[in-house]
């Protein structure tokens, strides 16, 4: 049975001011996040992933970028209809963020402890200092912090990577918020740092049942964590589906091609990797048609891909993907596949 | 003597502070390496952010003059070389950074860049770039343009063909695809696999993913704290893993299937890495280490073959227990 829907974007569009006008960096895309599940956001520099998380949280660049389209809802109350005042009551409450970079997001010239506590006091008024206190030095310790009474006091230099990103996990989870949205959280560690602050994540989301968006470029750290997975390309959505459908059966040929071309440690290696031809769209030369139109392999010279945006529709049991020819996905793997054996021979 | 590269106790120490009265302390970045390359073979060297791997590549190539140590391309010994001497070894080897936004000068053409090294070494011939923008996948036109109007991937090819321009034996490469996509990371891959191919280089590929240097070396060495803790064929290292930290390393690393997460067994490490220019005593590893016992703390592992020939690792207690995926 499906959890309850806590996050539900619709045919959101933002637009960036470029010298060339108005582009589209998010276009039309549409997902639903559910109580408690981890929603993955795949996608390549430029795809538009974290654009799309600024949008929700009302935290786009203003004068550069602006909302033209669509709707964010969270528990049927729409947020962009919010005034400023309205969306931070509900913004490091119930909804909040935690960022790809802990040394730029962290302010250097303040206590570690005074930021944490900074979170819990907007939220929570009433609350004494030396109760907010106690909860800020708690919050530090639930998160793997040693020593957390002292740390409280030390400034963001004093922390190593791995330990600013759990303050600022700490600082995401202090008023217990329902979604957790993590930007890259571990994209500036190390893989054995990486391990420990997934470890840390996991446990909080145990204790909190707070669902989470994670957005990455890590296709394996997708594998590891997510519950259903959107992939993005060009500022819409390819793909959308359970984790274990994406992995194993992906329904559109950028999904395909990705996985293809991600040297992998659990197989045997082969001499060569597939890789997508050209390069991802900027925002000016995006392509009409299917976006992803003039790398793809499965196009075969088809006229409907250069002129009709592929809608994402429904393409199995809660399986989505936005390919006109999404059917024939299966078998042109396959054929890749046998050609490529053919080819080693 | 097939040895392209033979590198022997090579140490790297910087001073940090001092002064004033002050005692100086002694990071030692890079603390006692000894390897070897064959030709033709390609090194992997892995390890986190601090470990030395970048120190240790930029030692080799003279950019940062070692501290002891030496180091023998092809059998010559650049340290004890005369400046003159080493000048003539330069154009031998070759290296290509990680970022390829700050390693080309943003004001020359693709032409002049690629131009450069054969300008300074008197051997400029216009046919020449042609020849290696063309060898990395470069088209003719894109001579004229400047570093700006490419995209990452696009740039890392215009550094692959610089380094190639004199015609190296040997070629460092210093996380040369990390800054790029996924998509994008593939090609250069494939690009420098089949030009180690055709034209018979060396490489020390350095690096932090691990996927990507089980991909493309022969060989694995890692590195923690400016010592190499194991080294080995692909297989040995990848395959059977001796030493608690690339065991570590490689159960840390997300696997990108699904099946079966819940299942897979992770080591996941204690703490960070210690400062660096205080180690801890004995095995730098093992306030880290699952395995550690008292012996540790006090005797220094050395890097030998202990569990298969070929298969070097620097624990006391390498291979027991291994247990990983």
């Amino acid at each position: 049975m499906m959890a309850d829907v806590i996050l539900s974007v619709r045919d959101l569009t933002v637009e960036f001011q470029t010298p060339d006008g108005p582009k589209r960096a998010v276009d039309n895309i549409s997902f639903d996040v559910h109580e408690h599940e981890v929603f993955g956001v795949v996608g390549e520099s430029g795809s538009g992933k974290s654009v799309t998380m600024l949008a929700v949280m009302g935290l786009l660049p203003q004068g550069q970028a602006r909302i033209a389209g669509g709707e964010v809802k969270f528990r049927g109350k729409s947020l962009l209809d919010l005034d400023t005042e309205g969306l931070r009551a509900i913004r490091g409450k119930h909804l909040s963020m935690i960022f790809q970079d802990p040394m730029t997001s962290l302010n250097p010239v303040i206590k570690i402890g005074s930021q944490i506590a900074e979170a819990i006091g907007l939220h929570q008024k009433g609350l004494s200092r030396s109760a907010i206190r106690d909860r800020a030095v708690e919050l530090l310790g639930s998160v793997g912090v040693p020593n957390p009474g002292r740390r409280f006091d030390q400034y963001p230099h004093e922390f190593s990577g791995g330990m600013r990103q759990r303050a600022m996990i700490a600082m995401a989870i202090a008023n217990d918020p329902s979604i957790l949205i993590a930007d890259e959280p571990t994209t500036a560690l190390d893989v054995t740092i990486q391990a420990q602050v997934m470890e840390v994540l996991a446990s909080v989301r145990e204790r909190t049942g707070a669902a989470m968006i994670l957005i990455t470029h890590d296709l394996g750290l997708v594998a590891e964590t997510a519950d259903r997975v959107a992939v993005m390309y060009g500022g819409r959505v390819a793909e959308l589906a359970g984790v274990d459908e994406i992995f194993a059966e992906p329904r559109h040929p950028y999904t395909v091609g990705l996985l293809a071309s991600l040297p992998r440690l659990d197989a045997s290696s082969s001499e060569q990797l597939y890789s997508i031809p050209g390069q991802p769209p900027g925002l000016r030369g995006r392509p009409s048609g299917c976006v992803f139109n003039p790398r793809c392999g499965l196009k075969r010279g088809r006229e409907r891909c250069e002129t009709e945006v592929p809608a994402l529709r429904e393409v199995a049991p809660a399986h989505a993907a936005a390919c006109h020819f999404s059917e024939e996905v299966g078998d042109w793997v396959r054929e890749v596949a046998a050609a490529k054996r053919e080819a080693a021979l | 003597m097939t040895d392209m590269l033979r590198v022997t106790d090579l140490h790297k120490h910087f001073r940090l502070g001092g002064g004033f009265g002050r005692r100086a302390e002694i990071l030692r970045a890079v603390n006692g390496v000894s390897f070897s390359i064959a030709k033709g073979e390609t090194l992997g060297l892995v390890g986190e952010s601090g470990c030395g791997k970048s120190t240790l590549g930029r030692a080799i190539l003279g950019l940062q003059k070692p501290t002891s140590g030496s180091v023998e391309l092809d059998g010559k010994d650049l340290l004890a070389m005369t400046k003159a001497e080493r000048q003539r070894q330069r154009p031998r080897m070759q290296v290509v950074f990680q970022d390829p936004y700050a390693s080309l000068d943003p004001r020359m053409s693709v032409h002049d860049i690629v131009a450069e090294p054969l300008r300074i070494n008197g051997v400029y011939r216009e046919a020449r770039v042609k020849e290696m923008l063309d060898c990395v996948g470069l088209r003719p036109e894109m001579a004229d343009q400047k570093p700006a109007q490419f995209s990452g991937g696009q740039r890392q090819r215009i550094a692959i063909a610089r380094a190639l321009a004199l015609g190296p034996e040997l070629i460092i490469l210093d996380e040369p695809v990390s800054a790029l996509d996924v998509s994008i990371q593939a090609q250069v891959i494939n690009l420098l696999m089949r030009l180690q191919k055709e034209m018979g280089l060396t490489y020390l590929f350095v690096a932090h993913d691990l996927s990507v240097v089980r991909h493309i070396s022969h060989r694995v060495a890692v590195m923690y704290l400016g010592k190499i803790v194991e080294m080995g064929t692909r297989d040995q290292v990848f395959g059977a893993p001796a030493h608690p930290y690339t065991q570590s390393l490689l159960s840390a690393v997300p696997v990108p299937d699904p099946k079966g997460r819940e299942t897979r067994g992770r080591i996941v490490l204690k703490g960070d890495l210690p400062n660096p220019a205080n180690p801890p005593s004995g095995c730098a590893f093992r306030t880290r280490c699952f395995k550690a016992q008292a012996r540790c703390a006090e005797e220094v592992p050395e890097l030998v073959d202990r569990t298969a020939p070929g298969h070097a690792s620097a624990c006391h207690f390498a291979g027991i227990h291994t247990k990983v995926c």
